[in-house]
């Protein structure tokens, strides 16, 4: 033990002292509580097996969150490789219900984008956040997560970009339709609720 | 040039949110957003999507009256991180 850690660092506090912020860390990203319960157990033994690295001026709850964010980006790129049976890889061709219903045949929408006004507005709302996380409920579950994690990806864009290049599964497609399917939901529960 | 369809446009809206266009995709994109009001709205809209995501997380992770670590989860982390091999090695 190094003389770096002080008491209240100490591995006996962690699961008390971060466990809940880490959860919360891990819900909001990958939207699964069983995902979130393993990324944090994860997270606390990686730091345990490598505590002697772990500097007292970055700050453990940063430190943390940091080998956590290695866990979910771990987990973002398994997810974009699996194909689980329940949640189907689109194929690039075969439409789905809502990109189908927004354009015509000749590639045009088939009608005009409701005016969202000032969206920033919204986000001071409460009610809109209920009904984001109704239309995020509504999206295939994978579809979601990657969705979520990707719009969070501040960091390692380009190495991530690379990245779905190469994947085998129809990454692009995914988002494209995750965008599509949250903006009508809004358009159809938000939108058109706030104009009356 | 042919002008590309809304819905080609609306591709690479999305796909421009992951990775940078090519020059001729950013070209192509640039000249149907100026003539086309829809699709502008609907590049606002996509945007708007990605802010509203980061803030729903920051509500999430920031929220001390959120969702706890269940008792049992936190039970099972706890065995798992403090018995047998655990802090003191």
């Amino acid at each position: 033990m190094t003389q770096v850690e002080a008491d209240k660092d100490s591995p006996e506090y962690w699961l008390d002292d971060h466990g809940g912020a880490l959860y919360r860390y891990a819900l909001a990203r990958l939207r699964d509580a069983h995902r979130a319960e393993e990324a944090v157990q994860e997270t606390l033994l990686a730091a345990l097996q490598s505590r002697d690295r772990f500097s007292a001026h970055s700050g453990l709850r940063t430190w943390l969150i940091g080998i956590l964010k290695h866990k979910i980006l771990d987990q973002f790129r398994r997810d974009a490789r699996e194909i689980p049976l329940d949640d189907p890889d689109p194929g690039p061709d075969d439409e789905d219900a809502v990109v189908a219903s927004s354009f015509r045949a000749d590639g045009h929408w088939s009608s005009r984008l409701a005016d969202w006004g000032d969206p920033e507005a919204s986000l001071e709302n409460g009610q809109f956040w209920v009904v984001l996380q109704r239309c995020l409920d509504l999206l295939p579950k994978r579809m979601a997560r990657l969705f979520v994690l990707r719009e969070l990806q501040e960091e390692a864009t380009e190495q991530i970009c690379q990245e779905m290049a190469i994947t085998p599964t129809n990454l692009w497609t995914m988002l494209y339709r995750a965008r599509m399917g949250l903006r009508q939901c809004l358009d159809r529960n938000w939108v058109g609720e706030a104009r009356g | 040039m042919k002008m590309m369809t809304c819905k080609e446009a609306s591709h690479l809206i999305s796909a421009g949110r992951e990775c940078p266009l090519s020059r001729r995709e950013r070209w192509g994109l640039r000249l149907h957003l100026w003539l086309c009001d829809n699709c502008r709205r609907f590049e606002r809209q996509v945007r708007f999507l990605g802010l509203a995501m980061r803030m729903l997380a920051r509500r999430t992770e920031t929220d001390a009256s959120g969702p706890e670590l269940p008792p049992e989860a936190r039970e099972r982390i706890r065995q798992a991180l403090y018995s047998g091999d655990g802090a003191d090695r």
